[in-house]
């Protein structure tokens, strides 16, 4: 186990290099170089000289390269053009958010996918099969935006169940220690205010979740109907055990396998699907903040973010990863 | 007769010594999903074609005493599908806005696919150092999510139709380049490979003329999916405002962005232009997933069990990025 670890660390290294290099060269291509997009509108020759040289810009490319890569291992992920905060201080307060959308995205994938695909796999050929079918086929169909613009308009809009945008009404004004609204909303036992929170991650939360629900749904049922014919499940059948203890220890567990690689996989569309939803609730994540950067030509926090967000990605597969050889034996030793 | 069937003839002409294309589009005939997939892919094509013909005036027509009376009339006999807040008839800019989709979706497709083309069959061909050189490449492409790196992309570029092409034309290239690596790797070991090399045949010829028919087909599925994911990509950079600049465009992402603050009014001008992307979104899925089932030898005259497992592997490998940033 522990030799897999560091084989799959080490396979980090040239990944996480080579995303750095890209960003770097990016950054040197953007309209007007790295000096003006950093000053934005403000850019006149003199300040571009001025900034040039305090930024090293007119060093050769691999000391600016390094200087790059020191200021951004330090946290250092330059200042944005639009609040002129610091952008590390901001993914402090997005990212919280974007990760509470993420999870409950993500558990309202798995929650229902799973026991969907199941019994559609369970009644293969059946109609609930054929339902479940079309529906993850339409799941994947939908456009993130589109499903969200819909829900929007029946739930929020229509019947006034659910808040149309936000993270937390507007009237409730609580501190929030750690940026995750719920769990600080626990921490301090302020049941409305998470009660509040909750109702306005739902909608966002299942936009979001629809095309990870489809490709669950999917995956589920095509793996339990590969394992239903191994040879360890009619032995278990054979043997006399209950069909519910064979379809929950032999079939589900090994059936669940492929799906623990997707939900790696996913996280990058739900980093990437966090744009276009948080834009139409708009949802104060890293998603409408990076949408407000392309317009306010805020590229520090472009690069910044973007940054971030591949290295969150790059870091969800390698736990995926690992979790995945600490569940499944065979892979630690091939 | 439907796209797919033409093209499936088409191909069958190419290879008829094989009989793997007849035989395919035999089995794609049988398959009800995949007829339903062309009928709505030649819908999406024939609007796009026929638009001027079809069409109830230009797509940028405005009339704004349509909507003196408040935004916005519903459907009406004059126009099918009402009008939009600047009065212009939103049947004919669905039509048109299939223009733009079917274009965007072929050019992007276009680039992905042959520029991942070379790369990846140069990688599987030639191995060694640059094979990976190649594919550590590839892999910091994909340790970017699609959307984010069209983004950047788009941000270098500036917004605009060109752009969100090339966007998600780019973002394309690792995926098709790691399938075809893949699928070159497996024939490379073939007999007739060994013996075409025994006979002396040059490098590029063995690699063109023997491993590349042989190694293409999961790469018109892939194709064909992609194009669904092209055209739900460049409705999102659309939707976000990244898309073409001027707000007349009848792009049909452009169109849901614009009329988001008449949600309460006239919600079917959000909903129109959206059912437009799910079906021909759908229809390009159908026949993917037809074209897979069909094209796949190891499921020639067997069903059951072997369907699931091969919509197993291309779930878990193969569309790891396919439906990205939809």
């Amino acid at each position: 186990m522990l030799r897999y670890l560091v084989r799959r660390l080490l396979l980090l290294v040239p990944i996480l290099f080579g995303v750095s290099l890209l960003i770097f060269f990016w950054i040197h291509a953007l309209p007007g170089g790295p000096a003006e997009s950093l000053l934005g509108e403000r850019a006149t020759p003199q300040l571009v000289q001025v900034y040039r040289h305090r930024y090293g810009l007119d060093k050769p490319l691999y000391v600016q390269y390094w200087a790059y890569v020191k200021a951004t291992a330090s946290g250092d992920l330059g200042v944005s053009v639009a609040s002129r905060r610091r952008v590390i201080d901001e993914i402090r307060v997005k990212f919280p958010a974007t990760v509470e959308l993420a999870l409950a995205a993500m558990i309202f994938a798995v929650s229902i996918g799973v026991p969907l695909g199941f019994l559609a796999a369970k009644r293969y050929g059946g109609v609930f099969d054929n339902v479940s079918l079309v529906a993850s086929l339409i799941g994947i169909s939908i456009p993130i935006f589109f499903l969200a613009i819909i829900l929007k308009y029946i739930f929020a809009i229509r019947l006034g169940w659910l808040p149309s945008v936000g993270r937390i009404s507007v009237t409730i004004d609580v501190k929030h220690p750690t940026n995750f609204y719920i769990l600080d909303a626990i921490i301090q036992r302020q049941w409305y205010v998470l009660w509040d929170v909750i109702k306005h991650l739902i909608l966002p939360a299942i936009a979001l979740g629809s095309i990870p629900l489809a490709i669950i749904t999917r995956i589920t049922r095509a793996a339990v109907l590969d394992v239903q014919n191994e040879d360890y499940v009619r032995t278990a059948r054979a043997k006399g055990l209950p069909p519910q203890t064979v379809d929950r220890r032999h079939v589900l567990r090994n059936a669940l396998l492929p799906v623990t690689t997707v939900i790696g996989l996913q996280t990058g569309l739900l980093l990437s699907g966090a744009v276009l939803t948080e834009t139409v609730f708009a949802y104060p994540g890293v998603g409408s903040w990076l949408r407000d950067a392309i317009f306010n030509r805020d590229y520090p926090v472009l690069q910044g973010g973007i940054l971030f967000l591949a290295v969150v990605f790059v870091l969800v597969n390698l736990v995926v990863d690992v979790s995945y050889a600490f569940i499944n034996p065979r892979i630690r030793y091939s | 007769m439907s796209i797919a069937e033409v093209e499936a003839q088409e191909l069958a002409l190419e290879g008829a010594t094989s009989g793997l294309w007849s035989d395919a589009f035999r089995r794609l005939r049988r398959n009800p999903g995949a007829i339903l997939g062309a009928i709505l892919v030649s819908l999406f094509i024939s609007a796009a074609i026929f638009a001027p013909l079809l069409a109830h005036g230009g797509p940028k027509d405005q009339n704004l005493i349509l909507i003196a009376g408040g935004c916005c009339p519903g459907p009406s006999h004059a126009h099918w599908l009402g009008v939009d807040q600047l009065g212009r008839d939103v049947y004919t800019r669905i039509l048109y806005g299939a223009r733009y989709s079917l274009l965007i979706g072929v050019v992007s497709v276009s680039i992905g696919l042959s520029i991942g083309l070379i790369l990846g069959s140069v990688a599987g061909y030639l191995g060694g150092a640059i094979d990976s050189v190649i594919m550590r490449g590839m892999d910091i492409m994909l340790a970017i999510p699609g959307l984010l790196f069209a983004i950047g992309i788009v941000a270098l570029l500036g917004p605009g139709l060109y752009q969100i092409m090339i966007a998600v034309g780019v973002v394309n290239i690792p995926i098709f380049a790691r399938l075809l690596r893949g699928s070159i790797l497996a024939q490379r070991e073939n007999d007739f490979v060994l013996a075409a090399r025994a006979v002396g045949v040059r490098r590029h010829r063995i690699l063109f003329s023997h491993i590349l028919p042989n190694a293409i087909s999961p790469v018109i599925v892939q194709g064909t999916l992609a194009m669904a994911t092209a055209i739900i990509d460049v409705a999102g950079l659309g939707f976000l405002g990244l898309g073409p600049q001027d707000p007349a465009t009848p792009e049909w992402g452009t169109m849901l962005s614009d009329v988001n603050d008449y949600l309460q009014t006239a919600p079917w001008l959000a909903i129109i232009p959206g059912v437009a992307i799910v079906l021909s979104v759908l229809g390009f899925n159908l026949i993917g997933d037809g074209l897979r089932e069909a094209l796949d030898p190891k499921l020639r005259g067997r069903t059951g069990k072997f369907r699931e497992r091969s919509r197993l592997s291309y779930l878990g490998a193969g569309r790891r990025k396919a439906v990205s940033g939809a």
